[in-house]
């Protein structure tokens, strides 16, 4: 039998254990600048008000909040002025519904280029979850400019220590939409009763994460539901951004630990998945 | 160390046939169950050779069944076959687009595949942007893209619309520049599908000199599959056959074409011989009876018998064509001054008679045809009858040779 280690290309049928291969990913780091890019550049083309719909999109949404949960509904803020805290909880749950949609469309959005061309598979969801990072971070900056008027206007919101965690929090929330999303993406390649499944499951979650109304504001007589929400590893994420930036809310380290813990767990599995889907991807699809 | 630079191991790959649903779910659990406890996937047993014109008898087809071979570094090797031979699902395992069902293909250095050119282009981007978006997806770095980049666009020669978005562009000019960035790749192993056969003449005629630039500098290994046997004689030295998913034969390209069209003829390979027309059709002024080959050592004799059922101005023409379809030569009955193009109410027969070994070996069909030369055919049979000629065993008879004719005793040759 040849010995595999003088070629640098060998081609198996099944590769045994877990090949993350991120030094290939490295390799074509270019490329994944320029998915990057691209997802900018064409997703603004032939539009007049270009990137500024970056800052449309939150503020529509956060008014939209204000009035019917705040206003209408009259669900507490936890004392804080209502455009500040939907937008906080906006700018959370939008960066991970963002990362899960890129990653759950990992294999059919590049269906056409994987069954072209070889490049580490990887590079398309790790890019999406980069774009999701950048305009996270551009709509970050209308936060705060709301966050700059709410203080002048002598509002009394505390920024502390906790703040600090913010880049824990994006890689938790990038995290489990990355692997959840690649989940998603690696089971219904085949069977895809479960994307129906996925589609309106997502869209629930948002409900019993407490992006429209805080921790605290859950009624007497649903106490013993509020385990349901803490269960919620993305519960812990936004109210400790809350905490951190506003001052009010929860936040333990035990149910960040947990959240921790199950984005790691979950982005493990979605990588091992998607490893073992990745190569039979083209047959299946 | 020897210097192949690819070998295929026991290559198979297997498909199912008919679609995912709910049929898929059990033997899908049948065969998690199967390698839960460590056994082979029992699916991997079974399946059959894959012959399309056939009913399957079984859900899995073998689109490739053991193919090994190797490829030595430098080499340009075609792979030719009828379609659904394995040719496209060889060249997506060696891209690594899918995996093979079993079997190793080990390889040194990078491998750069052409299943499609323009691959990953964003009709929103210019195709300054999309030349770094297709570059990158290929395997290149930023910086050997933009060393390239005029180079790319000079041979794309759509300089003007370089800025301008994708999605404005004709298909002629996406493809040039697809196939532009890919003939600007620089990786060890190239491999190329069918991509030649878009665009018009000129730039096919561009990309084949591009190929041939590509495969002759620098000791590169190209793989190359193609329906166009001229691209394919002019750019490959070796070639594979392929067949139900088999590798049929290897070997100098010139051969293997060779037997691939005679390959594409079996059918009809029983040589045949003689002809005897049974249903007769009154109407026609003038019809074919009997046709005959009679083969001897130095030459061959037709003979055509009709009848004329009313006086008509007709010829009787025959055309021999070899398996590849290039028409040999065509003899009409009244190149003989004596026989006259008016014909008479009677029966018939005519005679021709052409010298044998001025034939490279190869399989012919005779076309016999009745017509006025104009506007009215009286009779046509089509590929009627066919002949083969054998190696002759003299000292023209190289293979290396190929051609059509061999008029032996013609050449004049001066020291």
């Amino acid at each position: 039998m040849t010995q595999d280690d003088h070629w640098d290309i060998v081609i198996k049928p099944k590769e045994k254990g877990l090949h993350l291969n991120l030094k290939e990913v490295w390799r074509y780091r270019d490329l994944l600048y320029l998915f990057v890019h691209r997802d900018f550049a064409a997703t603004y083309k032939q539009t007049i008000l270009g990137p500024l719909w970056f800052f449309i999109q939150p503020i529509f949404t956060t008014i939209i909040f204000t009035v019917v949960f705040g206003g209408i509904a009259g669900i507490p803020t936890d004392g804080l002025p209502q455009p500040l805290f939907y937008m906080a909880g906006i700018l959370c749950w939008n960066f991970y519904s963002d990362c899960l949609n890129r990653s759950t469309g990992t294999f059919f959005a590049n269906a056409g280029v994987f069954s072209k061309v070889y490049f580490p598979r990887l590079v398309a969801p790790i890019a999406g979850i980069a774009t999701s990072i950048i305009k996270m971070l551009i709509q970050l900056l209308l936060f705060f400019a709301f966050y700059a008027y709410y203080i002048y206007d002598g509002s009394s919101i505390g920024i502390n220590l906790y703040a600090l965690l913010f880049p824990v929090l994006v890689i938790m929330l990038a995290g489990l939409g990355f692997g959840v999303g690649i989940l998603i993406s690696s089971v219904t390649i085949k069977y895809r009763d479960l994307s129906i499944l996925f589609s309106f499951v997502v869209g629930l979650l948002m409900y019993i994460t407490p992006v429209i109304y805080p921790l605290s504001a859950i009624p007497e007589k649903y106490m013993q539901y509020k385990w349901l929400i803490q269960l919620n590893p993305l519960s812990s994420v936004v109210e400790t951004f809350r905490y951190g930036f506003l001052g009010t809310g929860e936040f333990s380290w035990l149910s960040l630990g947990y959240s921790m813990i199950f984005t790691i767990i979950i982005v493990l599995l979605g990588i091992i998945t998607f490893n073992k889907v990745e190569r039979r991807f083209v047959d299946i699809v | 160390m020897s210097n192949i630079a690819i070998e295929f191991e026991n290559i198979s790959k297997q498909y199912r046939l008919g679609t995912i649903g709910t049929g898929t779910i059990s033997h899908d659990l049948n065969r998690w169950w199967h390698l839960v406890r460590g056994k082979e996937d029992p699916y991997l047993k079974i399946g059959e050779v894959n012959d399309r014109s056939s009913k399957a008898t079984s859900d899995y087809v073998w689109a490739l069944k053991d193919i090994s071979f190797k490829v030595e570094q430098g080499d340009v090797l075609g792979i030719i076959g009828k379609n659904g031979a394995g040719k496209s699902t060889l060249l997506k395992i060696l891209s690594r687009v899918t995996t093979p069902s079993t079997g190793v293909i080990r390889a040194k250095g990078r491998i750069a595949s052409l299943l499609e050119v323009g691959t990953g282009f964003h009709g929103e981007l210019t195709g300054r942007e999309n030349i770094y978006m297709n570059g990158a997806i290929l395997g290149m770095t930023k910086n050997e893209i933009t060393r390239k980049l005029d180079e790319i666009v000079a041979f794309s020669g759509i300089e003007k619309y370089i800025d301008t978005p994708v999605k404005r562009y004709s298909s002629g000019m996406t493809v040039r520049l697809g196939f532009a960035i890919a003939a600007h790749l620089e990786p060890e192993i190239l491999v190329v599908d069918e991509v030649l056969a878009v665009g018009d003449a000129e730039f096919q005629k561009k990309a084949i000199g591009k190929m041939k630039d590509v495969s002759q500098s620098g000791g590169r290994t190209v793989l190359f599959v193609s329906h166009n046997m001229s691209a394919i004689q002019s750019l490959t030295s070796k070639c594979v056959f392929l067949k139900d998913g088999m590798v049929n034969r290897i070997g100098p390209t010139e051969k293997i074409i060779k037997l691939y069209f005679e390959d594409n003829f079996s059918d009809s390979l029983e040589n045949k011989l003689s002809f005897i027309k049974e249903d007769l059709d009154e109407n026609k002024p003038i019809e074919l009876l009997t046709a005959k080959i009679i083969q001897s050592a130095h030459s061959i004799e037709v003979m055509i018998e009709y009848v004329v059922r009313e006086v008509v101005g007709s010829v009787v023409a025959i055309k021999i064509i070899n398996t590849e379809e290039v028409s040999i030569l065509t003899i009409i009955d009244t190149d003989n001054e004596n026989i006259p193009f008016r014909k008479e109410v009677g029966r018939h027969s005519v005679r021709f008679q052409i010298p044998q070994d001025i034939l490279t070996p190869n399989t012919f069909f005779m076309t016999v045809s009745f017509s006025d030369m104009k506007s009215e055919r009286f009779d046509f049979y089509e590929k009627l009858l066919s002949f083969s000629i054998t190696e002759y065993n003299d000292i023209l008879d190289s293979e290396k040779r190929g051609g059509i004719i061999r008029p032996s005793e013609q050449y004049v040759i001066t020291p």
